[in-house]
């Protein structure tokens, strides 16, 4: 039985690619992890090491070869494609390195987005929603402006405004201040904390920066498709 | 974003106006190719229908005719079978009872207006001119419902009392008489009978004008010898179309001939039923490159969107969306070109209908994009779009949004 404040379980989870042909190549080798509600942990580790495999994973964006893992205590292998497209939308929130607005929308709609595909058809409460938290990240002023025509630090607080929107029970980010500037980087980072602390979200980060690393709670570290560490910060 | 409309009609939308350029100019490439198709249904239908009311204008949808006479094998005395199966000598044949007739005709809901003919072979002698005719007696309020004989009047009126005829253009012409002038008829079965000239008529067609000669039916009886008989009912129908059926059907129930206009312009048919094959040919490929134009754009977009499918994937869009939003963008496409279409096939018309006059100048038929082919116009351009995005909105709702993510 998962024990309910568990957010994540994953136990012995494998990841293989070119299942079943002769270039079939094992990338993760059993992974065990359980995050907690309100967690804000690092997962960190070389170039290769599979953090990116192992992130799609949790984020049912694709399908472990072997194991089990569970989204708030829901175990995920019996659900099909659409079963996993609600639980995602619903239960996980992203934020990608390559910003990933949709150009054709404007702030306000890209961080409604999740409740649209959720719900169906806009309405009155998402706009709501969507407003305080671009408010919330300081774009307040910024709302109606179209995606393209924001700089990067502003579209990755558009970004983690849309991971929020559907309030999520764990945040996904992968390398989230990669692309951005040593001044945007602290700014969107230290927002993801504060979003941690007030509403006890669960973040797993990405993280290449050892100086981002170092104000994580929780450390998990890989090299080769293995946890080597997991360590308090 | 408008509250109403469904995620798929939003995203839908905006990504076709997003893609400018591209979207630009798929949509008038499809109107092209609808204009095309409506342009050359308008044209086919306006020719046809003007060749119709043509051949309508001069002749009845349907005529109704004794029966044909069977030949009968004639028996010699000695039993033996004569060598001729020998047809009846041509003589005029009337009507049974076409009183009753008449009524039962009149009481069926198809049929618009019966008209009962008296007509047979006559000269038309006006001093040395002597002209082979054919002499029509009428009665002009039943006549007219089925030609509009009145309406076709050129000169003096369509009056057709005792002693009264009137003619068609050419024959005036033929004989030299005009409104006011004396005809003598003579008839096939000697009957001779001195007439005035009360009216002039030109039902747009020459042979017709050189050869109709109408009386009143009563003077036709008498000239014809066929008093108190009639020799014919023209029938006008509520759907034209449907004589050849209502003919046959017609003949079975009276014992009488009918022959519909479709039968007596078989010809006239077989070059209509071959044009519309043609056409059915063009606008079938017109459709088809409609259709891979579309679709080529399409496939084009959703390799470009990978990224932003990819995300919308991540953020909870299922499979269902993202079909049908792509789905929707080959029917708007479809439905936008249409539109374009159907008003550059207008255009095309107005210009057609300026360069084909008739020598005089007049138009040589009117044509015009009817409402009903502008719609059928959409609903198929749609319809067609929508097919045509199956393929690509397939690729979308199936992109791995991990690689497209990464890609
Ligand atoms: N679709 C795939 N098919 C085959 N191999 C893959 C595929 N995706 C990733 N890999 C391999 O899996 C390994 C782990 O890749 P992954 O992207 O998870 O690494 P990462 O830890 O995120 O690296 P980085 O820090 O550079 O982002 C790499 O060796 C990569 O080549
Ligand atoms: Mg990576």
């Amino acid at each position: 039985m998962a024990e309910p404040t568990n957010v994540l379980e994953l136990s012995d989870v494998h990841k293989s690619y070119g299942t079943g042909s002769p270039l079939e190549v094992e990338i993760l080798h059993g992974i065990d992890l359980r995050l907690q509600r309100g967690e804000f942990a690092a997962l960190i580790g070389p170039s290769g090491s599979g953090k990116s495999t192992l992130l799609n994973l949790i984020g049912l964006l694709d399908r472990p070869t072997g194991g089990h893992l569970a989204i708030d205590g829901q175990p995920t292998s019996g659900l099909d494609d659409t079963g996993l497209t609600r639980l995602r939308g619903r239960r996980i929130g992203f934020v990608f390195q390559h910003h990933l607005l949709i150009p054709a929308f404007t702030a306000l709609e890209n961080v409604m987005m999740p409740m649209l595909v959720d719900r169906g058809r806009p309405d009155a409460e998402m706009r709501e929603r969507a407003a305080t938290l671009l408010e919330q990240v300081g774009l307040g002023e910024r709302m109606n402006n179209p995606a393209s025509q924001l700089s990067g630090g502003q579209q990755q607080r558009v970004a983690i405004a849309r991971a929020l929107v559907m309030r999520p029970s764990l945040v996904l980010a992968d390398e989230p201040t990669g692309n951005l500037d040593t001044h945007s980087a602290d700014g969107v980072f230290a927002l993801m904390r504060e979003i941690n602390v007030a509403r006890q979200t669960t973040f797993l980060i990405v993280t290449h920066d050892p100086r981002l690393a170092q104000r994580c709670d929780r450390h998990i570290e890989l090299v080769d498709g293995r946890i080597v560490a997991d360590r308090p910060n | 974003m408008h509250p109403w409309l469904p995620f798929e009609w939003i995203a839908a939308t905006r990504f076709l106006r997003e893609g400018r350029m591209q979207s630009l100019l798929i949509i008038v490439g499809v109107g092209v190719g609808v204009s095309v198709i409506v342009f050359m249904s308008a044209l086919l239908s306006g020719l046809q229908s003007n060749l119709v009311k043509r051949t309508l204008s001069s002749q009845a949808h349907i005529v109704l005719l004794p029966p044909e006479e069977v030949a009968r094998p004639q028996r010699d005395d000695d039993g033996d079978l004569g060598p001729l199966l020998q047809k009846q000598a041509q003589r005029l044949r009337s009507i049974d009872q076409w009183q009753k007739i008449r009524d039962r005709l009149g009481a069926l809901p198809e049929i618009a207006a019966v008209s009962p003919v008296a007509s047979g072979p006559a000269f038309a002698v006006r001093g040395d001119a002597n002209k082979s005719v054919t002499l029509l007696g009428i009665e002009p309020e039943h006549y007219t419902r089925i030609i509009a004989l009145d309406e076709k009047i050129v000169a003096g009126k369509l009056r057709l009392n005792a002693g009264d005829t009137v003619i068609g253009i050419e024959l005036a012409k033929d004989l030299g008489a005009g409104v006011g002038d004396k005809l003598r008829l003579n008839s096939g079965s000697g009957a001779t009978d001195t007439l005035t000239i009360t009216g002039l008529f030109d039902l747009g067609n020459k042979g017709v004008n050189a050869r109709n000669v109408y009386v009143g039916l009563r003077s036709a009886q008498t000239l014809l010898d066929l008093v108190g008989g009639i020799s014919s009912f023209d029938l006008s129908l509520v759907d034209i179309y449907s004589a050849e059926t209502l003919a046959q059907h017609l003949a079975a129930e009276t014992g009488l001939q009918a022959d519909s206009w479709i039968k007596t312009n078989a010809q006239f048919f077989t070059a209509l039923t071959s044009q519309r094959i043609s056409s059915n040919v063009i606008r079938f490929f017109v459709g088809l490159s409609v259709a891979f134009g579309i679709a080529s754009v399409l496939v084009v977009s959703v390799v470009q969107r990978a990224k932003e499918i990819g995300i919308l994937r991540a953020m909870g869009a299922t499979r269902g969306q993202l079909l049908r939003t792509f789905l929707l963008q080959g029917g708007i496409v479809g439905l936008c070109g249409s539109m374009i279409g159907s008003a550059l096939a207008a255009l095309f018309l107005a210009l057609w209908q300026t360069l084909a006059r008739n020598p005089d100048g007049t138009p040589l038929f009117v044509i015009s994009v009817e409402p009903s082919l502008v719609f059928i116009a959409a609903a198929g351009a749609t319809l067609v779009g929508t097919l045509a995005a199956f393929i690509p909105a397939r690729r979308a709702a199936g992109l791995d949004p991990v690689v497209a993510i990464r890609g």
